[in-house]
């Protein structure tokens, strides 16, 4: 039985097309993918993603033990900051990637992919087990939260019209607890779609509230509610990575290009012996942003050649609706990754030619 | 959802016109609405010969890839060259200018097989 948000009646009220996603019933789209996504880089999108999952971390040694758990450096957090970073197993494979939300030195909030929710609980309570962090209490706090995120260059505006917080006042990265049409929310400026906007946790029982208001005041700024198919090409456009595609316990985050958030310079986290042993080896594979020269929809699995031989794996493709062109992010060989490269993406029985480029596949 | 009387249709959800012995195909209204917005449109050359049940052509949407599947067995002899260039037509106009390709049909026997309007949607209804 799949999972449903508190927002599907307003889904299914609007038409949406709902797929199987992490577990859960979500939309994938209302109107179309392209307009939705057009709408987030012009205007503002509206996201349910309420299945994503919450972590509560408590306690006076807190921070130490997230230290340990994630790659970057939770201790650069200062209240009411927000950041990007991972956990890692032993072998560098990544568990799952995720924001980690400080409120004060005993007590973060950590944002996780929906599937990855009770692995991510469960592999949190082994290593607090296994560690001196005893004074540390995890729970798993998910079914408190929705969570919307209202994405575009018109976020801002319509979400100044629904609260009293100074929206200018939080800077990227960051958060604050207020309330949005009367609800009260963690208003924390972040994103998947390379937009400016904020991405709103409140309770589940408001989050139709929250929606249907958002979706009233914004209406005339061009607010669209988006799906999970727009989300998905608005990632790619950045070449954010997602879990499952360019991230799982087989990738390390050095290779999918996540070095920025790996702090290896720390003295201790899980995954850092390893990470070390790939960075001293020679990072084997790399992950490229590939643009398509000639017509055509790259996929996840698709293969890559260079001069005939396979040298990698497309992990995620599509058409860019901004570019009107296939991009695709591959997994490939050492050695490749310079932009200018020509690689081949295998599409059915023809090789289509792709360049590795510089990415952002977009820049603003 | 439009599903206009004069044409015949397949379980595959392509749309066939017939005029004597040629047929024009493409996909259904339930189709493109299924796929949602169409990227991609890969058709044969003309003088292929296509048999019926096996994929000609491949339609692609933002989100998924479609192979379409020839509703008779013939010779294709006209290709709608327009179409991948502008493939967003298979969304605004299905069953006019998202024409895909025409057919001289080699066993008119085939015919038979097809849906008229009333079947289809009952199929797709059930669907």
């Amino acid at each position: 039985m799949l999972k449903r948000t508190a927002l599907y009646p307003a889904h299914r009220e609007m038409g949406a097309r709902m797929v199987e996603f992490g577990g859960w019933e979500m939309p994938v789209q209302y109107r179309g993918v392209i307009e939705e996504h057009l709408a987030v880089r012009h205007a503002a999108g509206l996201f349910d993603v309420s299945h994503m999952g919450e972590i509560e971390v408590k306690g006076p040694q807190a921070e130490a033990f997230l230290q340990e758990l994630c790659v970057n450096d939770v201790s650069r957090l200062s209240n009411g900051q927000a950041q990007y970073t991972a956990m890692c197993y032993p072998t560098g494979g990544v568990v799952d990637d995720l924001l980690i939300y400080r409120f004060d030195g005993e007590h973060f909030l950590l944002c996780v992919n929906a599937a990855n929710t009770d692995k991510d609980f469960a592999w949190i309570e082994q290593v607090l087990e296994d560690s001196d962090f005893s004074a540390v209490k995890c729970r798993n706090v998910s079914a408190d939260f929705a969570q919307l995120a209202l994405q575009g260059p018109a976020a801002v505006t319509i979400l100044a019209r629904l609260t009293d917080t100074a929206l200018e006042r939080i800077a990227s990265y960051h958060f604050y607890e207020g309330l949005v049409a009367q609800v009260p929310c963690i208003l924390s400026r972040t994103g998947y779609t390379g937009e400016d906007g904020f991405e709103l946790y409140c309770h589940p029982e408001a989050a139709l509230t929250l929606w249907r208001a958002l979706l009233e005041v914004g209406g005339d700024e061009g607010l669209l509610p988006a799906g999970l198919g727009a989300r998905d090409t608005l990632r790619l456009e950045m070449k954010y990575p997602l879990y499952g595609h360019e991230l799982s316990p087989e990738i390390t985050p050095l290779e999918a290009g996540l070095g920025w958030i790996t702090r290896l310079d720390k003295p201790s986290f899980i995954g850092r012996e390893a990470l070390l042993r790939q960075q001293e080896a020679g990072i084997p594979r790399r992950l490229v942003g590939l643009l398509l020269t000639e017509a055509g929809v790259p996929r996840a699995g698709y293969p890559v050649f260079h001069g005939g031989e396979p040298v990698g794996v497309v992990t995620s493709g599509t058409l860019s609706p901004s570019l009107r062109q296939g991009i695709a992010i591959a997994l490939v060989r050492d050695g490749l990754q310079r932009p200018g490269t020509l690689l081949d993406i295998g599409i059915r029985q023809r090789r289509v030619t792709a360049e590795v480029v510089k990415t952002p596949f977009l820049r603003k | 959802m439009e599903f206009p009387e004069e044409l015949k249709y397949t379980e595959e959800h392509e749309w066939v016109l017939v005029e004597d012995d040629l047929v024009t195909v493409g996909i259904t209204d339930f189709a493109q609405d299924s796929l949602g917005d169409v990227v991609f449109v890969e058709l044969p050359e003309v003088g292929v010969k296509v048999e019926a049940g096996k994929p000609f052509g491949v339609v692609e949407s933002v989100k998924a890839v479609s192979d379409i599947y020839a509703p008779v067995s013939g010779e294709v002899v006209e290709v709608n060259e327009e179409l991948p260039e502008t493939p967003e037509v298979l969304n605004t106009s299905p069953y006019e200018d998202g024409w895909m390709i025409k057919i001289r049909i080699s066993d008119p026997g085939e015919l038979d097989e097809l849906l008229d309007a009333d079947a289809y949607r009952e199929f797709i209804e059930e669907e």
